[in-house]
Protein backbone atom coordinates (compact mmCIF):
# COMPACT_ATOMS: atom_id res chain seq x y z
CA UNK A 1 0.00 0.00 0.00
CA UNK A 2 3.18 1.94 0.10
CA UNK A 3 3.52 2.04 -3.42
CA UNK A 4 3.65 5.34 -4.80
CA UNK A 5 4.63 6.31 -8.42
CA UNK A 6 6.23 9.61 -10.70
CA UNK A 7 3.86 11.35 -12.90
CA UNK A 8 4.15 14.62 -14.54
CA UNK A 9 1.61 17.74 -13.34
CA UNK A 10 0.33 18.86 -16.59
CA UNK A 11 -3.11 21.33 -15.51
CA UNK A 12 -3.21 22.86 -11.55
CA UNK A 13 -6.98 23.57 -10.81
CA UNK A 14 -9.07 24.67 -7.80
CA UNK A 15 -11.98 22.36 -6.71
CA UNK A 16 -13.57 22.69 -3.26
CA UNK A 17 -10.96 24.53 -2.01
CA UNK A 18 -8.45 21.67 -2.80
CA UNK A 19 -5.40 22.50 -5.52
CA UNK A 20 -6.07 19.43 -7.70
CA UNK A 21 -3.80 18.10 -10.79
CA UNK A 22 -4.19 16.55 -13.49
CA UNK A 23 -0.97 14.37 -13.49
CA UNK A 24 0.07 12.46 -16.51
CA UNK A 25 1.44 8.70 -15.54
CA UNK A 26 2.62 7.65 -18.67
CA UNK A 27 -0.15 8.59 -20.52
CA UNK A 28 -2.78 7.72 -18.11
CA UNK A 29 -4.19 10.96 -17.23
CA UNK A 30 -5.55 11.16 -13.16
CA UNK A 31 -7.05 13.81 -10.58
CA UNK A 32 -4.61 13.99 -7.86
CA UNK A 33 -4.59 16.84 -4.67
CA UNK A 34 -1.76 18.88 -4.85
CA UNK A 35 -2.47 20.45 -1.16
CA UNK A 36 0.79 19.00 0.86
CA UNK A 37 3.30 20.24 -2.38
CA UNK A 38 1.91 23.81 -2.29
CA UNK A 39 4.92 24.82 -4.37
CA UNK A 40 4.57 22.76 -7.46
CA UNK A 41 4.63 24.12 -10.73
CA UNK A 42 3.31 22.45 -14.18
CA UNK A 43 5.97 20.52 -15.73
CA UNK A 44 6.90 19.08 -12.30
CA UNK A 45 7.41 15.50 -11.28
CA UNK A 46 5.50 14.76 -8.15
CA UNK A 47 5.68 11.53 -6.47
CA UNK A 48 1.62 9.96 -5.53
CA UNK A 49 -0.17 7.93 -3.53
CA UNK A 50 -3.79 7.13 -3.38
CA UNK A 51 -4.47 10.16 -5.13
CA UNK A 52 -2.19 12.19 -3.30
CA UNK A 53 1.11 13.90 -4.06
CA UNK A 54 3.65 13.21 -1.79
CA UNK A 55 6.40 15.54 -2.83
CA UNK A 56 8.33 16.88 -5.82
CA UNK A 57 10.58 14.70 -7.21
CA UNK A 58 14.25 16.12 -7.44
CA UNK A 59 15.06 15.65 -10.89
CA UNK A 60 18.79 17.00 -10.63
CA UNK A 61 19.38 14.17 -7.93
CA UNK A 62 17.60 11.84 -10.19
CA UNK A 63 19.68 12.32 -12.56
CA UNK A 64 22.55 12.29 -10.66
CA UNK A 65 21.85 9.16 -8.98
CA UNK A 66 21.56 7.28 -12.23
CA UNK A 67 24.86 8.74 -13.35
CA UNK A 68 26.25 7.33 -10.10
CA UNK A 69 24.68 4.03 -10.77
CA UNK A 70 25.69 3.87 -14.65
CA UNK A 71 29.84 4.52 -13.11
CA UNK A 72 28.83 1.78 -10.58
CA UNK A 73 30.88 -1.28 -11.70
CA UNK A 74 32.82 0.83 -14.44
CA UNK A 75 36.42 -0.25 -12.43
CA UNK A 76 35.12 -3.77 -12.20
CA UNK A 77 34.59 -4.21 -15.80
CA UNK A 78 37.72 -2.26 -16.60
CA UNK A 79 39.48 -5.35 -14.97
CA UNK A 80 37.72 -7.90 -15.31
CA UNK A 81 39.09 -11.31 -16.48
CA UNK A 82 39.30 -12.48 -19.58
CA UNK A 83 36.48 -15.16 -18.79
CA UNK A 84 33.91 -12.59 -17.64
CA UNK A 85 34.89 -10.26 -20.79
CA UNK A 86 33.90 -13.64 -22.70
CA UNK A 87 30.46 -14.44 -20.41
CA UNK A 88 29.16 -10.81 -21.19
CA UNK A 89 30.18 -10.60 -24.85
CA UNK A 90 28.01 -13.43 -25.14
CA UNK A 91 25.61 -12.26 -23.13
CA UNK A 92 25.32 -9.04 -25.59
CA UNK A 93 25.41 -10.74 -28.59
CA UNK A 94 22.38 -12.00 -27.99
CA UNK A 95 20.40 -8.58 -27.72
CA UNK A 96 18.97 -6.53 -28.97
CA UNK A 97 19.48 -7.85 -33.02
CA UNK A 98 20.78 -11.07 -33.29
CA UNK A 99 20.23 -11.31 -36.73
CA UNK A 100 22.05 -8.26 -37.63
CA UNK A 101 19.21 -6.25 -38.24
CA UNK A 102 19.86 -3.30 -36.25
CA UNK A 103 19.77 -0.32 -38.36
CA UNK A 104 22.99 1.59 -37.75
CA UNK A 105 21.89 4.32 -35.22
CA UNK A 106 21.00 1.71 -32.95
CA UNK A 107 24.39 -0.15 -32.47
CA UNK A 108 25.72 2.94 -31.97
CA UNK A 109 23.49 3.83 -28.93
CA UNK A 110 24.88 0.60 -27.52
CA UNK A 111 28.42 1.12 -28.28
CA UNK A 112 28.12 4.62 -26.38
CA UNK A 113 27.25 2.72 -23.47
CA UNK A 114 23.79 3.80 -23.11
CA UNK A 115 21.91 0.99 -22.96
CA UNK A 116 18.55 3.35 -21.82
CA UNK B 1 7.98 6.01 -17.98
CA UNK B 2 10.41 8.69 -16.65
CA UNK B 3 11.87 8.18 -13.56
CA UNK B 4 10.70 4.73 -13.36
CA UNK B 5 12.46 2.42 -16.12
CA UNK B 6 15.58 4.20 -15.79
CA UNK B 7 15.78 2.12 -11.95
CA UNK B 8 14.86 -0.87 -13.74
CA UNK B 9 18.00 -1.61 -16.00
CA UNK B 10 19.23 -4.96 -15.84
CA UNK B 11 22.53 -4.63 -17.15
CA UNK B 12 23.27 -1.71 -14.25
CA UNK B 13 21.56 -4.30 -11.56
CA UNK B 14 24.19 -6.89 -12.94
CA UNK B 15 26.73 -4.72 -12.34
CA UNK B 16 25.59 -3.44 -8.57
CA UNK B 17 25.19 -6.80 -8.37
CA UNK B 18 29.12 -7.72 -8.50
CA UNK B 19 29.33 -4.61 -6.24
CA UNK B 20 27.82 -5.97 -3.03
CA UNK B 21 29.64 -9.08 -3.67
CA UNK B 22 32.55 -7.57 -3.63
CA UNK B 23 32.08 -5.78 -0.18
CA UNK B 24 30.94 -8.83 1.33
CA UNK B 25 32.72 -11.31 3.42
CA UNK B 26 30.23 -12.00 6.43
CA UNK B 27 26.53 -13.35 7.00
CA UNK B 28 24.27 -10.25 7.59
CA UNK B 29 20.82 -10.41 7.75
CA UNK B 30 18.99 -6.98 6.36
CA UNK B 31 15.44 -6.20 7.09
CA UNK B 32 13.42 -4.45 4.84
CA UNK B 33 10.41 -3.47 6.53
CA UNK B 34 8.13 -2.50 3.70
CA UNK B 35 5.89 -5.00 2.00
CA UNK B 36 6.12 -2.98 -1.35
CA UNK B 37 9.71 -3.46 -1.05
CA UNK B 38 9.49 -7.48 -0.20
CA UNK B 39 6.70 -7.47 -3.58
CA UNK B 40 9.64 -6.15 -6.09
CA UNK B 41 12.59 -7.86 -4.07
CA UNK B 42 10.91 -10.78 -5.00
CA UNK B 43 9.38 -10.56 -8.04
CA UNK B 44 12.51 -8.43 -9.68
CA UNK B 45 14.78 -11.62 -8.08
CA UNK B 46 17.11 -9.36 -6.36
CA UNK B 47 17.37 -11.34 -3.53
CA UNK B 48 18.81 -14.21 -5.61
CA UNK B 49 21.17 -11.97 -6.95
CA UNK B 50 22.67 -11.18 -3.75
CA UNK B 51 25.73 -13.20 -2.23
CA UNK B 52 24.61 -16.05 -0.26
CA UNK B 53 25.77 -15.17 3.46
CA UNK B 54 23.11 -11.81 3.03
CA UNK B 55 19.57 -12.48 3.78
CA UNK B 56 16.32 -10.33 2.84
CA UNK B 57 14.23 -10.96 6.17
CA UNK B 58 10.75 -9.21 4.95
CA UNK B 59 9.26 -7.10 7.59
CA UNK B 60 5.46 -6.09 9.36
CA UNK B 61 5.41 -3.34 6.67
CA UNK B 62 2.44 -4.27 5.27
CA UNK B 63 -0.68 -2.52 6.79
CA UNK B 64 -3.48 -4.88 5.82
CA UNK B 65 -1.86 -7.83 7.63
CA UNK B 66 -1.28 -6.22 10.69
CA UNK B 67 -4.55 -4.68 11.15
CA UNK B 68 -6.12 -7.12 13.97
CA UNK B 69 -8.62 -9.39 13.02
CA UNK B 70 -10.79 -7.93 15.54
CA UNK B 71 -10.91 -4.53 13.72
CA UNK B 72 -11.52 -6.76 10.56
CA UNK B 73 -14.21 -7.89 12.22
CA UNK B 74 -15.79 -4.61 12.95
CA UNK B 75 -15.55 -3.85 9.61
CA UNK B 76 -17.78 -6.33 8.36
CA UNK B 77 -20.08 -6.00 10.65
CA UNK B 78 -20.48 -2.17 9.91
CA UNK B 79 -19.78 -3.18 5.99
CA UNK B 80 -23.52 -5.49 6.43
CA UNK B 81 -25.80 -3.07 7.34
CA UNK B 82 -28.30 -2.09 5.15
CA UNK B 83 -27.40 1.96 5.53
CA UNK B 84 -23.87 2.08 5.27
CA UNK B 85 -21.76 2.45 2.12
CA UNK B 86 -18.78 0.74 3.08
CA UNK B 87 -15.35 1.85 1.14
CA UNK B 88 -11.73 0.46 0.88
CA UNK B 89 -8.62 -0.11 -1.23
CA UNK B 90 -8.64 -2.82 -2.82
CA UNK B 91 -6.30 -4.80 -1.15
CA UNK B 92 -8.70 -5.82 2.31
CA UNK B 93 -11.22 -7.30 0.11
CA UNK B 94 -9.87 -10.39 0.55
CA UNK B 95 -8.61 -10.65 3.78
CA UNK B 96 -10.07 -13.36 6.11
CA UNK B 97 -11.78 -12.54 9.21
CA UNK B 98 -13.31 -14.57 11.61
CA UNK B 99 -16.20 -16.12 9.25
CA UNK B 100 -15.72 -14.26 6.20
CA UNK B 101 -14.08 -11.25 4.12
CA UNK B 102 -15.27 -8.01 2.38
CA UNK B 103 -16.12 -9.84 -0.80
CA UNK B 104 -18.53 -11.87 0.77
CA UNK B 105 -20.19 -9.56 2.25
CA UNK B 106 -20.62 -7.55 -0.39
CA UNK B 107 -22.19 -11.02 -2.50
CA UNK B 108 -24.82 -11.35 0.61
CA UNK B 109 -26.09 -7.84 -0.44
CA UNK B 110 -23.80 -5.54 1.64
CA UNK B 111 -23.02 -2.00 -0.84
CA UNK B 112 -18.92 -2.40 -0.58
CA UNK B 113 -16.88 -0.11 -2.84
CA UNK B 114 -13.13 0.11 -3.92
CA UNK B 115 -12.33 3.27 -4.08
CA UNK B 116 -8.57 4.96 -5.51
CA UNK B 117 -8.42 7.53 -2.68
CA UNK B 118 -10.02 8.21 0.42
CA UNK B 119 -11.29 11.87 -1.31
CA UNK B 120 -13.53 9.76 -3.32
CA UNK B 121 -15.56 8.13 0.04
CA UNK B 122 -15.89 11.72 0.58
CA UNK B 123 -17.41 12.31 -2.82
CA UNK B 124 -19.70 9.45 -2.66
CA UNK B 125 -21.05 10.82 0.94
CA UNK B 126 -22.04 14.00 -0.15
CA UNK B 127 -24.17 12.19 -3.65
CA UNK B 128 -25.64 10.12 -1.16
CA UNK B 129 -26.67 11.91 2.01
CA UNK B 130 -29.41 8.97 2.82
CA UNK B 131 -26.30 7.11 3.25
CA UNK B 132 -23.83 5.94 6.02
CA UNK B 133 -20.52 5.94 4.18
CA UNK B 134 -17.27 4.35 5.77
CA UNK B 135 -14.24 4.57 5.10
CA UNK B 136 -11.67 1.64 6.14
CA UNK B 137 -8.55 4.04 7.05
CA UNK B 138 -5.45 1.70 7.31
CA UNK B 139 -1.93 2.53 6.75
CA UNK B 140 1.55 3.44 7.47
CA UNK B 141 2.73 7.07 7.39
CA UNK B 142 2.66 7.16 3.81
CA UNK B 143 -1.72 6.76 3.32
CA UNK B 144 -2.43 8.65 6.49
CA UNK B 145 -2.30 12.15 4.83
CA UNK B 146 -5.04 11.09 2.37
CA UNK B 147 -6.84 10.02 5.40
CA UNK B 148 -6.14 13.22 7.25
CA UNK B 149 -7.39 14.93 4.73
CA UNK B 150 -10.42 13.02 3.84
CA UNK B 151 -11.59 13.34 7.46
CA UNK B 152 -10.81 17.26 7.23
CA UNK B 153 -12.54 18.26 3.88
CA UNK B 154 -15.64 15.97 6.16
CA UNK B 155 -15.68 17.75 8.60
CA UNK B 156 -14.88 21.51 6.68
CA UNK B 157 -18.21 20.66 4.59
CA UNK B 158 -20.26 19.35 7.73
CA UNK B 159 -20.60 15.70 6.11
CA UNK B 160 -22.54 14.12 8.80
CA UNK B 161 -22.84 10.82 6.92
CA UNK B 162 -18.63 10.18 6.43
CA UNK B 163 -16.89 8.22 9.28
CA UNK B 164 -13.56 6.54 9.06
CA UNK B 165 -12.60 2.70 10.54
CA UNK B 166 -8.87 4.11 11.90
CA UNK B 167 -5.88 1.38 11.85
CA UNK B 168 -2.93 3.40 11.15
CA UNK B 169 0.26 2.00 12.34
CA UNK B 170 3.80 3.56 12.69
CA UNK B 171 6.72 2.32 11.18
CA UNK B 172 9.35 3.60 13.79
CA UNK B 173 7.81 2.22 16.91
CA UNK B 174 7.62 -1.09 15.06
CA UNK B 175 11.62 -1.35 14.45
CA UNK B 176 12.36 -0.51 17.99
CA UNK B 177 9.93 -3.47 18.96
CA UNK B 178 11.62 -6.02 16.91
CA UNK B 179 15.24 -4.64 18.13
CA UNK B 180 13.75 -4.52 21.86
CA UNK B 181 13.22 -8.50 20.69
CA UNK B 182 15.18 -10.71 22.99
CA UNK B 183 14.38 -13.46 19.56
CA UNK B 184 16.06 -10.43 17.46
CA UNK B 185 18.52 -11.40 14.57
CA UNK B 186 18.09 -8.67 12.05
CA UNK B 187 21.47 -6.71 11.84
CA UNK B 188 20.15 -3.70 9.58
CA UNK B 189 17.18 -2.03 7.91
CA UNK B 190 15.96 -0.59 4.46
CA UNK B 191 13.37 1.84 5.63
CA UNK B 192 10.34 2.22 3.39
CA UNK B 193 11.20 5.47 1.18
CA UNK B 194 7.77 6.65 0.69
CA UNK B 195 6.79 6.67 4.69
CA UNK B 196 10.05 9.06 4.80
CA UNK B 197 8.77 11.37 1.83
CA UNK B 198 6.14 12.30 4.30
CA UNK B 199 8.08 11.67 7.49
CA UNK B 200 11.60 12.64 6.69
CA UNK B 201 14.66 10.72 8.06
CA UNK B 202 14.85 12.95 11.42
CA UNK B 203 12.90 10.14 13.62
CA UNK B 204 15.78 7.45 12.97
CA UNK B 205 19.33 8.54 13.98
CA UNK B 206 18.08 7.94 17.02
CA UNK B 207 17.47 4.51 16.66
CA UNK B 208 20.47 3.72 14.66
CA UNK B 209 22.62 5.10 17.84
CA UNK B 210 20.75 3.11 20.60
CA UNK B 211 20.78 -0.11 18.58
CA UNK B 212 23.92 0.43 16.69
CA UNK B 213 22.18 -0.62 13.61
CA UNK B 214 22.60 0.99 10.23
CA UNK B 215 19.24 2.26 8.79
CA UNK B 216 19.20 2.96 4.87
CA UNK B 217 16.49 4.92 3.68
CA UNK B 218 15.68 3.25 0.01
CA UNK B 219 13.16 3.40 -2.89
CA UNK B 220 11.11 0.86 -4.65
CA UNK B 221 12.80 0.33 -8.28
CA UNK B 222 15.14 -2.81 -8.40
CA UNK B 223 18.48 -0.41 -8.98
CA UNK B 224 16.91 2.04 -5.56
CA UNK B 225 16.81 -1.40 -3.70
CA UNK B 226 20.36 -2.75 -4.93
CA UNK B 227 21.58 0.94 -4.04
CA UNK B 228 20.19 0.60 -0.40
CA UNK B 229 21.62 -2.76 0.17
CA UNK B 230 25.06 -2.37 -1.06
CA UNK B 231 25.29 0.81 1.47
CA UNK B 232 23.76 -1.14 3.97
CA UNK B 233 26.54 -3.72 3.53
CA UNK B 234 29.55 -1.07 3.20
CA UNK B 235 28.06 0.17 6.77
CA UNK B 236 28.35 -3.34 8.51
CA UNK B 237 31.43 -4.29 7.00
CA UNK B 238 32.78 -1.32 7.81
CA UNK B 239 31.22 -1.30 11.80
CA UNK B 240 29.27 1.83 11.39
CA UNK B 241 25.93 2.22 12.40
CA UNK B 242 24.33 5.58 10.50
CA UNK B 243 21.22 7.14 8.78
CA UNK B 244 21.84 6.88 5.07
CA UNK B 245 19.25 8.36 2.69
CA UNK B 246 19.52 6.34 -0.68
CA UNK B 247 16.23 7.92 -2.24
CA UNK B 248 17.22 11.41 -2.15
CA UNK B 249 14.89 12.41 -5.13
CA UNK B 250 11.98 11.63 -3.35
CA UNK B 251 12.94 12.19 0.55
CA UNK B 252 14.58 15.09 2.42
CA UNK B 253 15.59 15.00 6.07
CA UNK B 254 12.24 17.17 7.38
CA UNK B 255 9.44 15.44 5.13
CA UNK B 256 6.52 16.81 3.82
CA UNK B 257 5.96 19.81 6.14
CA UNK B 258 2.10 20.28 4.97
CA UNK B 259 1.55 16.81 5.34
CA UNK B 260 2.87 16.34 9.25
CA UNK B 261 1.18 19.82 10.10
CA UNK B 262 -2.44 17.96 8.92
CA UNK B 263 -1.34 14.28 10.61
CA UNK B 264 -0.59 16.70 14.05
CA UNK B 265 -4.27 18.06 13.87
CA UNK B 266 -6.15 15.34 12.92
CA UNK B 267 -5.00 12.37 14.61
CA UNK B 268 -3.15 11.83 17.93
CA UNK B 269 -0.41 9.09 19.07
CA UNK B 270 -2.05 5.54 20.46
CA UNK B 271 -1.32 2.33 21.45
CA UNK B 272 -2.23 -0.60 18.89
CA UNK B 273 -2.03 -3.97 18.64
CA UNK B 274 -0.46 -5.42 15.79
CA UNK B 275 -1.85 -8.57 13.88
CA UNK B 276 0.71 -11.64 14.87
CA UNK B 277 3.00 -9.36 17.10
CA UNK B 278 1.04 -7.80 19.73
CA UNK B 279 0.30 -4.51 21.68
CA UNK B 280 3.18 -1.89 20.66
CA UNK B 281 3.04 0.99 22.86
CA UNK B 282 3.08 4.82 20.77
CA UNK B 283 2.51 2.54 17.74
CA UNK B 284 -0.55 4.10 15.73
CA UNK B 285 -2.70 6.93 15.26
CA UNK B 286 -5.96 7.71 16.30
CA UNK B 287 -8.39 10.39 15.31
CA UNK B 288 -8.14 13.39 17.80
CA UNK B 289 -11.45 14.08 19.94
CA UNK B 290 -12.07 17.75 17.91
CA UNK B 291 -12.61 14.90 14.77
CA UNK B 292 -14.39 11.95 17.05
CA UNK B 293 -17.75 12.40 15.27
CA UNK B 294 -16.08 10.86 11.90
CA UNK B 295 -14.95 7.54 14.21
CA UNK B 296 -16.70 5.35 12.88
CA UNK B 297 -16.25 2.94 16.01
CA UNK B 298 -18.21 5.73 17.98
CA UNK B 299 -20.51 5.92 15.15
CA UNK B 300 -21.76 2.07 15.05
CA UNK B 301 -22.43 0.20 18.30
CA UNK B 302 -20.03 -2.81 16.88
CA UNK B 303 -20.18 -5.17 19.95
CA UNK B 304 -20.49 -8.93 20.31
CA UNK B 305 -17.48 -9.65 18.30
CA UNK B 306 -15.46 -12.98 18.87
CA UNK B 307 -12.30 -13.08 16.64
CA UNK B 308 -10.98 -16.51 16.07
CA UNK B 309 -7.51 -16.47 14.49
CA UNK B 310 -6.88 -19.98 12.26
CA UNK B 311 -4.63 -22.33 14.51
CA UNK B 312 -3.08 -23.41 10.87
CA UNK B 313 -1.49 -19.77 9.85
CA UNK B 314 1.64 -18.42 11.16
CA UNK B 315 1.54 -15.06 9.90
CA UNK B 316 2.55 -13.56 13.23
CA UNK B 317 5.78 -15.27 13.13
CA UNK B 318 6.39 -14.17 9.26
CA UNK B 319 5.50 -10.47 9.99
CA UNK B 320 8.13 -10.38 12.69
CA UNK B 321 10.88 -12.01 10.19
CA UNK B 322 11.05 -15.35 12.49
CA UNK B 323 9.77 -17.16 9.75
CA UNK B 324 9.60 -17.04 5.67
CA UNK B 325 6.12 -17.45 3.69
CA UNK B 326 7.64 -20.99 2.44
CA UNK B 327 8.42 -22.29 5.86
CA UNK B 328 5.22 -21.97 7.25
CA UNK B 329 3.35 -25.53 6.88
CA UNK B 330 0.42 -24.34 5.67
CA UNK B 331 2.22 -22.63 2.62
CA UNK B 332 0.45 -23.38 -0.60
CA UNK B 333 -1.49 -26.30 0.87
CA UNK B 334 -4.05 -24.96 2.88
CA UNK B 335 -3.22 -21.31 2.30
CA UNK B 336 -3.18 -20.26 -0.96
CA UNK B 337 -4.87 -16.78 -2.50
CA UNK B 338 -7.40 -18.47 -3.21
CA UNK B 339 -7.92 -20.09 0.11
CA UNK B 340 -6.01 -17.47 2.18
CA UNK B 341 -5.99 -18.30 5.89
CA UNK B 342 -4.39 -14.88 7.11
CA UNK B 343 -3.71 -11.17 5.62
CA UNK B 344 0.25 -12.24 4.41
CA UNK B 345 -1.68 -13.86 2.00
CA UNK B 346 -3.91 -11.51 -0.12
CA UNK B 347 -1.90 -8.33 0.68
CA UNK B 348 -0.49 -6.46 -2.69
CA UNK B 349 2.17 -6.16 0.37
CA UNK B 350 2.10 -9.44 1.90
CA UNK B 351 5.18 -11.67 2.04
CA UNK B 352 2.91 -14.71 1.80
CA UNK B 353 1.17 -13.56 -1.13
CA UNK B 354 4.97 -12.82 -2.93
CA UNK B 355 6.32 -16.16 -2.48
CA UNK B 356 3.28 -17.55 -3.94
CA UNK B 357 2.81 -15.03 -6.79
CA UNK B 358 6.38 -15.39 -7.96
CA UNK B 359 6.53 -19.01 -7.73
CA UNK B 360 8.70 -19.67 -4.36
CA UNK B 361 6.63 -22.09 -3.43
CA UNK B 362 8.63 -24.74 -5.79
CA UNK B 363 11.35 -26.39 -4.48
CA UNK B 364 14.60 -26.42 -6.53
CA UNK B 365 13.77 -30.60 -7.00
CA UNK B 366 10.55 -28.74 -8.77
CA UNK B 367 11.94 -26.44 -10.79
CA UNK B 368 14.54 -29.00 -12.22
CA UNK B 369 11.92 -31.53 -12.76
CA UNK B 370 9.56 -28.76 -14.47
CA UNK B 371 12.47 -27.66 -16.42
CA UNK B 372 13.01 -31.49 -17.93
CA UNK B 373 9.27 -32.03 -18.53
CA UNK B 374 9.38 -28.46 -20.45
CA UNK B 375 12.22 -30.20 -23.04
Amino acid sequence: MCLAIPGKVEEILEEDGLKIGRVNFGGVVKRVCLDYVPEVKLGDYVIVHVGFALSILDAETAELTLADFRAMGAFDEEFASEEEQFARAAAQSSSPCPDGSCPDDASAVKVAGKPE
Amino acid sequence: MKYLTEFRNGEIAQRMAREIHAVTTRSWKIMEICGGQTHSLIKNGIDQMLPAGIEMVHGPGCPVCVTPLELIDKALAIAARPEVIFCSFGDMLRVPGTDRDLFQVKSLGGDVRIVYSPLDAVELARKNPDKQVVFFGVGFETTAPANAMSVHVAKRSGLKNFSMLVSHVLVPPAIEALLSDPRNRIDAFLAAGHVCSVMGTWQYPPLAEKFRVPIVVTGFEPLDLLDGIRRTVVQLESGRHEVENAYARAVTVEGNRPAQKLLEEVFEVTDRAWRGIGMIPNSGWKLRAAYRDFDAEQRFDISGIHAHESPLCHAGEVLRGALKPDQCPAFGKECSPRHPLGATMVSSEGACAAYFNYGRFLSADDLASAGKAGN
